[in-house]
């Protein structure tokens, strides 16, 4: 149980410390990189729930595939975050503002936030043992909340439609290898007399 | 006291000696491959491989190492160097820790946890870090280019590896991989079952752990050497280290998945008597056989051509396959769960 609690506290404050990190280092790159630590510590403290299930499957999507591309994108940027300073006194009263508010609103949201008792009953209760969490997870997505999650299935669908349409646009002139007519071709290769500087 | 003895240092002492136990073989394994794969690449070019060092060259690998071990650690001008530096102990340390749940027999498995494939999973899709890191680190185009075709590769054959193991997975019922091995115990390995799968998972494999014929991250014709061109000494043999126990690794996993793990073909007299790690051992090196027999004989990968393997054949014909699993398995009541 020490062990556990002292576990605990590790994940934590390496979470909350490497979350500053993410806003505070200067290379966009680090900052990704600080960013992964965040998640990995956060799958750690999955794992201390016993949520190993949620825990791999947090480490799989957001680090091996979202921060990738955060990655990708980000080296790809030539950033300047000298550029990126200028006109920084300018924005700071209008950012302080916001923040403001925002922590104001988050505070009374928070200040009166009230369990129900039938939740409460239900936290308290003890998990089911005979079943593995990943087996338990199934059954809620799969029985309970099957129609929400092919709700959501439908809207990735939509999303990702909608990138393909976006970035896949007919351009004239590209040379595609078309591997269906190749393979089709059959006994028909010829030799061909080229004429110097005429091409076929 | 005694407590914290039976608690904590008693079985903290067990874990470590079993990892010892784990790592130790591994790395020596890892050399001797290195030496296998020159011996076999000569003999299939009809060379005799290196033979000058110790008896038929059996103590190459250890001059190898000493040599690498001797030479100056460069870092270029311009590097990042915590990242440089980093990324190499990155690739290194995750072909170690994979190992931590793979049962080579009965029981014979440092951690036998509950999601065991989604750990091996998230363990393989974060083998990318250490290519984009180290070509990112390096401050040189060409470890840049060969960084970013490497996680282009890496991420989409992950793809295909995914809905394989989910087809794996429907018809075994859990994610631990000794019930994997337990379910092939009970009926025929599944290489059987799912026999076109099995050679696409291979196929991934090659993909994933950047060897030929898809090892564009590093085709020297055109890169030089690819992301790790800056990498020097122990820095590079870390990452060859890395590399090799990935293909060891990776053969692991498809010996659990498809090949029965330590189970003999078939339970009968002289094939039972062999124990179970070494089933295990035999079809391990069975399958690197094949990582250098494809590394001798198919030429690269055009990069498009490789996309569109990845994309257009192996993502199609993955996930029709897990549809057709989940339908048999419904419609014949063959489901774990029923």
């Amino acid at each position: 149980m020490i062990i556990a609690g002292l576990a605990f506290y590790l994940f934590a404050i390496i979470a909350v410390a490497a979350a500053v990190m993410v806003i505070t280092a200067r290379n966009p790159v680090h900052s990704v990189l600080w960013l992964i630590l965040v998640f990995f510590n956060a799958a750690g403290l999955f794992l201390l729930l016993q949520a190993e299930f949620l825990a791999m499957t947090l480490v799989v999507v957001y680090v091996g595939a979202v921060a990738v591309l955060f990655l990708f994108v980000v080296m790809m940027l030539d950033l300047n975050t000298q550029v990126l300073r200028e006109g920084l006194a300018e924005y700071v009263p209008l950012g302080a503002v916001i923040g403001l508010i925002l922590l104001v609103e988050i505070a009374t949201v928070g200040g009166s936030w009230l369990l129900s008792p039938e939740m409460e009953q239900v936290r308290g209760a003890v998990a089911r043992t005979d079943i593995t969490n990943t087996q338990a997870l199934g059954n809620l997505i799969y029985t309970d909340y099957v129609y929400l999650f092919q709700a959501a299935g439908l809207v990735l669908l939509v999303a990702m439609i909608g990138s393909i349409m976006l970035t896949h646009r007919v351009r004239p002139g590209v040379k595609k290898q078309k591997v269906a007519e190749q393979l089709a071709r059959g006994r028909t290769v010829e030799v061909k007399k080229v004429p110097t500087r005429g091409g076929i | 006291m005694a407590e914290l003895w039976e608690g904590y240092l008693w079985p903290g002492i067990i874990i470590v000696a079993q990892i010892v136990a784990i790592v130790l073989p591994l790395l020596v394994a890892v050399a001797y491959l290195t030496l296998m794969e020159r011996k076999i690449i000569g003999a299939m070019q009809m060379r005799r491989g290196p033979n000058v060092v110790g008896p038929w060259g059996l103590l190459q690998p250890l001059a190898d190492g000493v040599k690498l071990f001797m030479k100056e650690t460069v870092i270029p001008t311009g590097a990042s160097r915590a990242v440089f530096l980093m990324a190499p102990m990155v690739t290194f340390f995750l072909a170690l820790i994979a190992w931590a749940v793979i049962p080579v027999n009965e029981g014979w498995v440092l951690s036998d946890i509950n999601v065991g494939v989604m750990y091996l999973f998230a363990i393989s899709s974060l083998g990318v870090y250490g290519i984009i890191m180290a070509g990112w680190a390096s401050n040189s185009r060409y470890a840049f280019l060969g960084a970013m075709r490497s996680a282009a590769q890496m991420v989409s054959y992950e793809v295909a590896m995914g809905l394989i193991i989910i087809s794996v997975l429907l018809t075994v019922g859990s994610l631990n991989l000794s019930d994997i091995v337990h379910a092939q115990q009970k009926s025929v390995w599944f290489l059987v079952i799912h026999f076109p799968m099995a050679i696409m998972f291979f196929i991934s494999t090659l993909a994933e752990t950047n060897r030929h014929p898809f090892d564009l991250p590093e085709a020297e014709a055109e890169l030089v050497s690819g992301y790790n061109v800056e990498y020097s000494a122990m820095t590079f043999a870390l990452f060859f280290l890395g590399e090799y126990a990935n293909m060891i690794l990776m053969s692991g996993i498809t010996t659990i998945l498809f090949l029965g793990g330590w189970l003999p073909p078939i339970d009968i007299a002289p094939l039972n008597w062999i124990p179970g790690p070494l089933w295990f051992i035999i079809k391990v090196v069975a399958l690197l056989f094949v990582f250098v027999w494809a590394r001798a004989a198919f030429p690269r990968y055009r990069y498009d051509q490789l996309m569109r393997l990845g994309w257009k054949v192996f993502l199609p014909a993955s996930l029709g396959w897990v549809v057709l699993t989940a339908a048999v398995l419904q419609f014949t009541g063959w489901s774990p769960w029923n």
